[in-house]
C-alpha cells in the first residue's frame, strides 16, 4: 500500500508539473484529494491493515496529501498574480487626457476689486454704508457744500431726472445720509456704489462707474491721520513698498483738499508709461471735510473734524490688471470676464 | 489759461526758474500745470527780410523769383510759390543752413532751373498755429507789420522763444485765470515781489461824463458798472508784441482797440468791452434784464431771442451787449470807429453762468465773471486798457470814470490760531513759518499775544472765507509731503459687512464656484427693453426717464436686470460664444409717478442666466444642454445656504414672454406672508428668436425679503441612533397632478416618522396610456428613540399608499 501511495504521489506531482490554467488545476485537485479522489481511494483499503501498520501507512497517506496540496496552492497563487496583473493591464487609462473639472466662474472685476478694498477697510475697522442711485439735488450737492449754480457743479455734469432729482454723481450723498443717521456720533465709514456722470464713452471714461469714497469724523481727526490711513490702505492694496504723495487740489467738501499719487504699480516708482515717466499714479481725491459739510450734517465743526476720500474702482481695476480700455467692463464679453477665475 | 513764461515775466522775477521747474512749483502748490510747450517747434537761422522784387518764373505759372534784403551785403534771390507775395512786403525768410519744425533744413536749390538762396515762410511753416490768423495769412506767407526790422531773428520778433504753460484750474482758483493772480501765486511759492502793471492815464480837460452815463436797473446782477471815454481812435492792427500774447494764450488778434481789451483781460482777469461811442444815443447805459420776447444780434451775426433772467447793457432803450457773454453787432468796434465806450464791470456769476449755456456762448470773459472776478479790478483794468489805448491806438483818454456801484464789494477777514491750524493738520507749524507763509501770500494780517491770526483777505482770492481755507493756504506752502503720518487716536472699532452685503457676497461666491460668471450691466437702458417683462415689473410700476438722456438707448433706468442678461447673452453668441452662465446683482428702479416728485424705488434683485450646453462634448461624455431643473438647482441650493429653503416654493405661471409650460412664479412665504418675489422659467421662443438664442433659462427674483429672513445660525441635531426602514412605492396617475403635491400629500400623512421622501423616477409611455404618468417615490421612515417594526411601517406606508390612491386617483403599480 506504500508503494501505491508512493506512486501516486509521483503521478500526481508529474501531472501538476504540466497545469496550465486554474480550471486544470481544479480538476487535478478533484482527481487525487477530492472525495471520491485517488488518495482517499488508496485510503479507503486501510480497513484491511494491522494495528501496527495503520499509523505508518496513515503517516505516508498525510505527507503525500501534504505533498499534492503545496504544489497545488502554489500553483493557484501563480495563477491569482498572473490573472490580477492581467486585469490591471487591461484597465490601463490614459492620464493624459483631461479631467472632469469643477464649474469655475468669475466675480466680475470691478466687484472683485471692491471686494478687496472694502476689505481692506474692514480690517481698518470701517462700517460700509450705502444709499440710493436715484438721489435728491440736495443730498447730492448742496448737502455737500455745492449750491444750485456752483460753478464747481461743471467738474460732473449730471444725469438729472427732474429739477431737484438726479442719478448721484458720487456716493457721497451716502456720507451726508450716514451723518444725519449718526446723530452727532463719530463716524467711520465706506460707502461704494455706482455712480453717473454725463461723459463720453471712450477708452478712459465711462457714464456709469463705481466708486468707493470714505468718511471719518470724530472729535480730534487730523490731517496726518488721513495720510496714515491712505498710506496704510495703499500698502494692503498694492504692497508694503507702495508710498503716497499728496498734492493741494479742490473739492467743494473738503479742505484742505489733495490729490493722492501712489508709487507707479508697474514701475515701482523708477518711470514707464504707464506712469506717464513720473514713477507716481494718481489714486485718489481726499480732504478734511468742509465745516460747512459737518454743519449740513448735524455737526458741530468747532467740537469735531473729519477727513473724507473717495476712489474709482475702474481706475484700480484698470492699473492693478492692465486692461486697456474702460469700456471692457460693461460689454461683458465672457472672454474677458473668464480672465478674473483666479482668487 | 494759457500763460506764457516770458509774459509772466513782466510781472514777477522769474529767473532762476525753467519753464518746468516753475511748472513743477506750482503743481506742488495746488495750480495744476498740464504740459508745458515750448513756441519754437524747432526753428532756427530765420530773420526779418524786405521783398524788393517780385517777377513771374520763366517756366512755372504758379511760382514767382523774387529778390529779398535781409540786410547782408547781397538780395537773396528766392523763388516763392505763394499768392499774396509782393514786393515791399517784411516777411520771414529762411536762409541757407536754417531749420524750420520737423528738421526740414534749407539748403541752395533750382526751382524749374531758377536758384533760390531761402525760403520765404508761412506761420505754419514756422511751427505756429495759424488758426488765429486772417485767412489771407494762413493760405500764404506770413506778413509783418511795417517797422519791424530788417535782419532781426524771427524768433524774437515773434517772441516764438518761448514756453506756454497750460493750467488745469480748480473752480476754486479762479484768481489765477490773469496774469497777475498767476504772478501772485508764484510770489507766494518763490517769495518774490508782484510788479503791477501801469495803470496812469495822462490828464484830459473834457470831462467823459460830458459824453456817457450810467445807470443800474439790475442791481442784483450788476455790483459795479464803469466806463470810460476816450476820442478820436485809429483803428489798426495792435503791436506784434501784443498779438503774439494773444497768440500764445489762444485769443485770436483783431484790431488795437478790440486786443487791448482782452489783452488787459488776460492781465487782470476783468473782462472787458469796447463799444463805438457813435453807435449809442446820447451815450447811455442802462443796465437791466432783458424783457419778454425781446431780441438782439450778437457779433457773431446770430439773433438771439432774450429771456427775462439774462442781464442786458442798453441805450436806454436797445440791448447793446449780453452782459459778460458776447457783445452786439450794432455797436461793434469796426476800422471805421472813431470814439470808443470802454466798459468794465462786475456781473453776478450765476446769472452769466446761465446765460451763456442757455445761448451756448461760453467765452473767456464769461468763464471769468461765472467764477467771480476781483472787484478791486474794476477800476485799474479801465484805467490800464484805456491807457493803453493812448499809447496803441491814438485815443485821447476823457477825464473820469463814469460809474454806478450797486453793492460795494465786502471786506473778508478771516481768523485762526496757530493751535488751531497745527491741530487740524497734526503739524507743530511755529508763528515765524506761518508768519512768512501768510507774508508771501501778500495777504495783510495781525497776531495777538495768544496765537491768532486776523487775516484781511485780499478781494482777489474770493476762495478764502474761512478758518479752514487759510488752513489749506498753510498747509500747500508748507507742502503737503511735509505734513506728518500718524495714526487716529482713540479706540478701535469693530468693522464688518452688514447682513445685506454679507448674503451679496455668498450669492457671488456660490454662484461663481458654480461656474456662472457674473456680469455687470448699464443701469439705463431703452424705453422699449422695460416692457418685456411686464410681471417683473408689477402693477403700475413706470420707468424713470431722464431727463436729458445721450440717446433714446440709455433714456431711462431699468425696471428688471432680466433684458440686458439677454443682451449680454446676444452679444457673446455673436462673437461665437453660445454657451453663456451668467448672473447680476443690481438694482432696478420702480416709480409710479409719471413726473417724480419723491425718489424713486430701488430694488436689489438677483437674475440669472443659462444658455446653450451646461457642459460641452468631451472625449468622455456627450453636450448637455441646460434644463429647467439646472436653473431651479441653483435657487434651491443658494435658499439652502441663506436658510430661506422652507420659505419658498414654486408654482407654475404664464408670464408674457415666457413658456407657458416652462415657468415658475418664485413665492417666498416669510415673515409678511406669501408673495411672489420672482419668476424661473424658459424665454418664449419667440423671444430667443426676437434674441437670436438657443432654448434660455432664466430667473429673477427680489433680494430684500431674502435679506430679511436670510438665517446664518447653525443649530447641530444628533446623528441617528436608531436604523431607518426605506420603502418604495410607485403609482400611475394623470400626467398633470404635480409631483410636488404629491410628495406634499405623502409627507403630511406620514407625519413625523418620515424623515425623507425623494422621486427617484417618473416614466411614460404607450403603455400606461397618453395622459398617464408613473411616479416612483422612495420613503424613509425613522424613529429617533427607537428601532420602528416591520408592522409599524406597513400601517403607515399603507396610509400613504391610500391617500395618493385616493387623492389623485393613483394606482399602485406592481
Amino acid at each position: 500500500m506504500k508503494e501505491r501511495l508512493e506512486a501516486l504521489r509521483a503521478e500526481a506531482l508529474q501531472e501538476l508539473q504540466g497545469v496550465d490554467g486554474p480550471q486544470q488545476l481544479n480538476d487535478l485537485r478533484v482527481k487525487y484529494l477530492g472525495k471520491k479522489g485517488a488518495l482517499t481511494e488508496i485510503l479507503r483499503g486501510m480497513g484491511g491493515l494491522s494495528a501496527e501498520e495503520r499509523p505508518v501507512i496513515g503517516q505516508v497517506g498525510n505527507d503525500v496529501r501534504a505533498a499534492i496540496e503545496a504544489v497545488i496552492e502554489t500553483k493557484q497563487a501563480a495563477f491569482q498574480q498572473a490573472e490580477t496583473e492581467n486585469r490591471l493591464r487591461a484597465e490601463t487609462i490614459d492620464v493624459t487626457l483631461p479631467g472632469n473639472k469643477l464649474g469655475a466662474g468669475a466675480v466680475h472685476p470691478l466687484n472683485k476689486v471692491a471686494q478687496e478694498i472694502e476689505d481692506a477697510f474692514i480690517g481698518m475697522g470701517y462700517s460700509i454704508a450705502e444709499g440710493p442711485e436715484v438721489e435728491t439735488d440736495f443730498f447730492n450737492f448742496e448737502a455737500l457744500n455745492l449750491p444750485k449754480n456752483h460753478p464747481a457743479r461743471d467738474m460732473q455734469d449730471s444725469f438729472y431726472v427732474t429739477d431737484e432729482i438726479l442719478m448721484r454723481t458720487h456716493t457721497s450723498p451716502v456720507q451726508v445720509r450716514t451723518m444725519k443717521a449718526m446723530n452727532g456720533k463719530p463716524v467711520k465709514v465706506i460707502c461704494p456704489g455706482k455712480v453717473y456722470r454725463r461723459d463720453d464713452d471712450d477708452a478712459t471714461h465711462s457714464f456709469q462707474f463705481n466708486q468707493i469714497e470714505g468718511l471719518v469724523i470724530g472729535p480730534n481727526i487730523r490731517m496726518s491721520d488721513l495720510k496714515g490711513t491712505l498710506l496704510q490702505f495703499v500698502q494692503l492694496m498694492f504692497g508694503k513698498q507702495a508710498q503716497i504723495r499728496l498734492r493741494p487740489s479742490f473739492f467743494p467738501f473738503t479742505e484742505p483738499s489733495a490729490e493722492v499719487d501712489v508709487t507707479c504699480v508697474q514701475c515701482g516708482g523708477h518711470g514707464c508709461r504707464m506712469c506717464k515717466h513720473t514713477g507716481w499714479l494718481e489714486i485718489l481725491g481726499c480732504g478734511m471735510v468742509h465745516p460747512r459739510v459737518l454743519e449740513m450734517g448735524g455737526y458741530d465743526p468747532e467740537e469735531v473734524s473729519g477727513f473724507a476720500f473717495g476712489m474709482g474702482v475702474e481706475r484700480i481695476a484698470l492699473l492693478k490688471y492692465g486692461i486697456d480700455d474702460i469700456r471692457h467692463f460693461y460689454t461683458n464679453d465672457l472672454r474677458f470676464l473668464s480672465q478674473f477665475v483666479r482668487m | 489759461m494759457n500763460v506764457s513764461y516770458k509774459w509772466l515775466s513782466h510781472y514777477i522775477d522769474l529767473h532762476g526758474y525753467t519753464g518746468e521747474q516753475l511748472a513743477e512749483l506750482m503743481t506742488g502748490g495746488g495750480i495744476e500745470i498740464d504740459v508745458v510747450e515750448s513756441r519754437n517747434k524747432g526753428v532756427t537761422g530765420v530773420v526779418v527780410g524786405r521783398v524788393l522784387t517780385k517777377e513771374k518764373h520763366p517756366d512755372a505759372d504758379k511760382l514767382n523769383v523774387t529778390t529779398v534784403d535781409v540786410g547782408g551785403a547781397e538780395p537773396l534771390q528766392i523763388v516763392c510759390g505763394a499768392k499774396n507775395v509782393a514786393a515791399g512786403q517784411l516777411v520771414p525768410v529762411a536762409t541757407i543752413g536754417a531749420v524750420l519744425p520737423g528738421d526740414f533744413a534749407i539748403k541752395k536749390a533750382k526751382l524749374r532751373g531758377v536758384e533760390s538762396q531761402g525760403m520765404i515762410c508761412s506761420a505754419k511753416e514756422l511751427g505756429l498755429n495759424d488758426k488765429l490768423l486772417p485767412k489771407e495769412l494762413q493760405e500764404g506767407i506770413l506778413v509783418l507789420p511795417e517797422g519791424t526790422q530788417i535782419g532781426a531773428s524771427i524768433l524774437d520778433v515773434l517772441g516764438i522763444d518761448d514756453e506756454v504753460l497750460e493750467l488745469d484750474l480748480t473752480p476754486n482758483r479762479s484768481d489765477c485765470l490773469s496774469m497777475l493772480g498767476v504772478a501772485y501765486e508764484v510770489g507766494a511759492l518763490t517769495g518774490r515781489e508782484v510788479k503791477l502793471p501801469d495803470t496812469r492815464v495822462s490828464d484830459s480837460a473834457e470831462q467823459a461824463s460830458a459824453h456817457i452815463s450810467v445807470r443800474i436797473e439790475a442791481k442784483e446782477q450788476c455790483a459795479h458798472y464803469a466806463a470810460r471815454y476816450i476820442k478820436g481812435v485809429n483803428i489798426g492792427p495792435s503791436p506784434l508784441w501784443m498779438q503774439n500774447r494773444l497768440m500764445a494764450a489762444g485769443i485770436r488778434p483783431i484790431s488795437n482797440v478790440v486786443d487791448i481789451t482782452n489783452f488787459v483781460m488776460l492781465e487782470y482777469g476783468q473782462p472787458l468791452h469796447a463799444f463805438d461811442a457813435d453807435k449809442i444815443p446820447d451815450g447811455r447805459i442802462l443796465v437791466r434784464l432783458a424783457n419778454e420776447g425781446e431780441t438782439m444780434t450778437t457779433l457773431d451775426g446770430q439773433e438771439r431771442r432774450l429771456e427775462p433772467h439774462m442781464l442786458v447793457i442798453t441805450d436806454g432803450e436797445k440791448p447793446l451787449a449780453l452782459a459778460g457773454v458776447m457783445g452786439g453787432a450794432h455797436s461793434e468796434v469796426t476800422s471805421s470807429t472813431v470814439n470808443i465806450l470802454l466798459e468794465s464791470a462786475r456781473f453776478e456769476g450765476g446769472t452769466i453762468r446761465k446765460t451763456s449755456r442757455q445761448v451756448g456762448l461760453r467765452s473767456e470773459s464769461s468763464v471769468r465773471f461765472e467764477k467771480g472776478v476781483d472787484p478791486a479790478r474794476v477800476i485799474p483794468a479801465l484805467d490800464r486798457a484805456a491807457s493803453l489805448m493812448a499809447q496803441y491806438a491814438g485815443g485821447h483818454v476823457l477825464d473820469g470814470v463814469v460809474e454806478e456801484i450797486a453793492a460795494p464789494a465786502e471786506k473778508t477777514v478771516v481768523t485762526v490760531s496757530i493751535a488751531k491750524i497745527n491741530r487740524y493738520l497734526g503739524t507743530s507749524l511755529s508763528k515765524l513759518e506761518l508768519e512768512t507763509i501768510f507774508s508771501r501770500l501778500q495777504f495783510p494780517f495781525q497776531l495777538s499775544g495768544d496765537g491768532v491770526f486776523t487775516v484781511d483777505v485780499p478781494s482777489r482770492r474770493g476762495d478764502i472765507t474761512r478758518d479752514v481755507d487759510l488752513i489749506e493756504e498753510a498747509a500747500r506752502l508748507f507742502g503737503y509731503d511735509n505734513i506728518p503720518t500718524t495714526a487716529i487716536e482713540g479706540a478701535a472699532t469693530p468693522g464688518a459687512l452688514t447682513k445685506p452685503q454679507a448674503i451679496r457676497r455668498e450669492l457671488r461666491k456660490r454662484l461663481t464656484d458654480a461656474g456662472l460668471h457674473e456680469v455687470i450691466s448699464y443701469s439705463f437702458t431703452h424705453p422699449d427693453r422695460t416692457k418685456l417683462f411686464p410681471s417683473l415689473n408689477g402693477e403700475g410700476v413706470l420707468p424713470v426717464r431722464l431727463a436729458l438722456p445721450m440717446s433714446e438707448d440709455r433714456s431711462v433706468l431699468r425696471t428688471s436686470l432680466l433684458p440686458q442678461l439677454l443682451e449680454t447673452a446676444a452679444y457673446n453668441r455673436n462673437r461665437k460664444t453660445d454657451d453663456a452662465a451668467i448672473f447680476e446683482i443690481g438694482s432696478v428702479f420702480h416709480t409710479d409717478e409719471e413726473t417724480l416728485t419723491r425718489l424713486p424705488q430701488e430694488k436689489h434683485r438677483l437674475a440669472i442666466l443659462l444658455t446653450g450646453s451646461r457642459s460641452r462634448a468631451e472625449w468622455n461624455r456627450k453636450a448637455e444642454a441646460y434644463d429647467f431643473y439646472d436653473l431651479k438647482g441653483i435657487l434651491e441650493t443658494l435658499a439652502d445656504v441663506l436658510g430661506v429653503s422652507g420659505s419658498i416654493g414654486y408654482e407654475a405661471a404664464q408670464p408674457e414672454h415666457m413658456h407657458p409650460g416652462r415657468t415658475a412664479a418664485v413665492v417666498f412665504d416669510g415673515e409678511r406672508g406669501p408673495v411672489t418675489i420672482g419668476y424661473l422659467g424658459q424665454l418664449h421662443p419667440a423671444v430667443q428668436i426676437e434674441h437670436d438664442l438657443s432654448d434660455t433659462y432664466v430667473l429673477e427674483i427680489e433680494l430684500a425679503p431674502i435679506y430679511e429672513d436670510a438665517d446664518f445660525a447653525i443649530a447641530y441635531k444628533s446623528l441617528p441612533r436608531y436604523p431607518a426602514m426605506e420603502r418604495d412605492i410607485a403609482v400611475v396617475l394623470n400626467r398633470e397632478v404635480e409631483a410636488g403635491k404629491l410628495t406634499d400629500a405623502a409627507a403630511e400623512t406620514a407625519g413625523e416618522l418620515l424623515e425623507s421622501i425623494r422621486i427617484f423616477d417618473i416614466y411614460t409611455g404607450e403603455k400606461l396610456g397618453a395622459d398617464k404618468k408613473s411616479v416612483a417615490l422612495s420613503l424613509v421612515y425613522r424613529h429617533a428613540e427607537r428601532t420602528l417594526t416591520d408592522e409599524e411601517v406597513a400601517e403607515l406606508h399603507g396610509k400613504v399608499v391610500a391617500k395618493l390612491e385616493q387623492s389623485f386617483a393613483a394606482e399602485l403599480r406592481k
